[in-house]
């Protein structure tokens, strides 16, 4: 993929001073996204992923480290350069955060009013954008006769307008229901694909992060627990916190022992694998629990087993398995 | 029922009336919209935070604000003669008016401006917009509708006052109402002037609404 970070992130703290102790919300951050990556940070709430994202453009300013943006470090920008370069980086909401006065075409020229490009330029393009994003024709509905995915549509569109290379999205979906979380979750992803716009993807849906990102960071208590490849992470959960994601709450403490987790891919969900991995080794296995994840389109099938106590069993299918191809890991506490 | 003279002296003093009003209105608003923008974003949770600026600016206006108005209208006698050269009539009256308002003013626009959601200064922001530029696309046309209610209010409010200045050399219904009405016993005049001022009153209030109405594109 990309060979230079776009957005570079280290040693990243952000600490507010309470009354008696000073609170961490971020601490000891190191993070590269890629050029064109759709990059996911997921946590529960509170974990401090909102704070990391508004640290990115500086809504927050961070009390240490670094965030280099296109090799500049926005920490130590003046404010006119860091405005400019806010202008390179979209931003969308949880709550869309539209001018509630001005219409969806007023809305999306409002940036471009920003930088002073003339009146009939910038609804021009107001209006190519809000073709992109499927409203051609409600471009002079005000944000209260919108609908909730139409106002996050106007957000992109807005989001856009100033020719950006990074699109910060926070929680743009949570308020949502899911199928229009899905349109929009495509939006995104066709955004990337056709302009080549890096995003940043923050949420707390596991599911957001399987549909559209290339990769993820899980954040914990304002630490990143974890980061790689969505696949790396699904197939090697490597952390509690990434276990937590991948797998249901009920097998997180593994309630037994010789627990072993299972991978298919599409081509070996063809096959019945357990029943013949049985047949083959003549001895049975406990099936736990079974879901399938749609990861960037492709249909994984994952499967938690308990294998049989006697150590001669368990090696003859754990050689079965590597015979087949067949990704099979024991869960470690 | 009333003669020529009566009626044209009431005419006058409705003309007086809503000469103070209006003019007092529009300098309060200059002033008062200063300073409930800058209350704004000096406050701690600002867009530029500054505490001295803020805490200044919270003393004097409350501090005015506490001063009853007959009082403030004697006490700034000195400051009325310096700037308009008189001390009774329309003009001089606008003097104190303009600065017992101001700061009511001020308080208005501060709660109006504070309604706007604080995401979308936020979404401004993160589009590169200067403080200047969230003032005047931002946060002022966000708040058009609360602030023109505001002003119904504040020419409601500095009607009042007016009125109340014509126990000291203000013109307009409320002298009219104190020298006919208390000093001369003419029940008859001061109930056509409180009738007047009750008029007006619901003409400003009325037309507030209609107009935050009308600019208010939240409702669907």
């Amino acid at each position: 993929m990309a060979d230079e970070p776009i957005i570079q992130i280290v040693g990243l703290e952000k600490r507010f001073s309470g009354k008696n102790a000073q609170i961490y919300a971020l601490r000891g951050i190191d993070l590269a996204i890629g050029k064109g990556d759709i990059f996911g940070i997921i946590g529960q709430s509170g974990a401090g992923k909102s704070t990391l994202v508004r640290c990115i453009n500086m809504l927050e300013r961070p009390t240490g480290g670094s965030v280099f943006f296109d090799g500049k470090d926005l920490c130590r920008l003046r404010e006119a350069e860091l405005r400019a370069a806010r202008r390179s980086m979209g931003m969308i909401f949880q709550q869309f955060n539209l001018l509630m006065q001005r219409t969806a075409l007023q809305n999306v020229c409002f940036p471009l009013e920003l930088v002073g490009t003339p009146r009939a330029e910038a609804r021009k393009r107001a209006q190519e954008l809000l073709e992109l994003v499927g409203l051609a024709n409600r471009m002079e509905s005000y944000p209260s006769q919108l609908s909730g995915g139409q106002k996050q549509r106007v957000a992109i569109a807005r989001a856009l307008a100033t020719n950006p290379r990074v699109l910060l999205c926070d929680e743009a979906t949570s308020a949502l229901d899911p199928a229009t979380t899905d349109s929009i979750l495509a939006l995104i992803k066709d955004i990337n694909a056709q302009l080549g716009i890096t995003a940043v993807v923050i949420t707390h849906e596991m599911s957001v992060i399987e549909k559209i990102c290339s990769h993820v960071a899980i954040i914990s208590k304002g630490v990143i627990e974890e980061q790689g490849p969505v696949e790396e992470v699904f197939f090697h959960p490597q952390t509690e916190a990434a276990r937590r994601l991948v797998l249901p709450e009920a097998l997180q403490k593994l309630p037994g022992e010789y627990m072993y987790r299972l991978i298919f891919n599409g081509r070996s969900s063809f096959e019945p694998v357990i029943a013949n991995m049985v047949l083959e080794c003549g001895c049975p296995v406990n099936i736990m629990y079974a879901d399938t994840r749609d990861i960037n389109g492709v249909a994984f099938g994952q499967m938690v087993l308990q294998l049989p106590e006697r150590e001669a069993s368990r090696t003859r299918i754990m050689a079965y398995a590597r015979a087949h191809d067949i990704m099979l890991e024991e869960m470690r506490p | 029922m009333i003669d020529q003279q009566t009626l044209e002296m009431l005419l006058g003093g409705v003309w007086d009336t809503l000469y103070m009003t209006l003019v007092a209105t529009f300098f309060s608003y200059v002033f008062g919209l200063i300073m409930g923008v800058a209350l704004v974003i000096c406050r701690k949770d600002g867009i530029r935070p500054n505490a001295l600026v803020y805490g200044v600016l919270d003393v004097v206006v409350n501090l005015t604000r506490s001063f009853p108005f007959l009082i403030l209208m004697i006490a700034v006698i000195p400051f009325t003669r310096f700037l308009v050269g008189t001390t009774i009539g329309n003009n001089a009256t606008v003097v104190p008016l303009v600065l017992a308002a101001a700061p009511f003013v001020a308080r208005l626009v501060e709660s109006s401006l504070l309604e706007v959601d604080a995401g979308v200064v936020e979404a401004a922001q993160s589009m590169g917009a200067s403080t200047w530029q969230i003032i005047t696309k931002v946060l002022l046309p966000e708040a058009l509708p609360s602030l023109i209610n505001g002003s119904a209010v504040s020419a409601i409010t500095i009607l009042g006052y007016s009125a109340m200045s014509g126990a000291v050399g203000g013109g307009g219904l409320g002298k009219l109402a104190i020298m006919y009405g208390y000093n001369r016993y003419q029940t008859d005049i001061m109930v056509m002037t409180v009738v007047l001022l009750i008029i007006i009153v619901q003409a400003f209030q009325s037309f507030g609404n209609w107009a935050t109405r009308r600019s208010d594109k939240r409702g669907s």
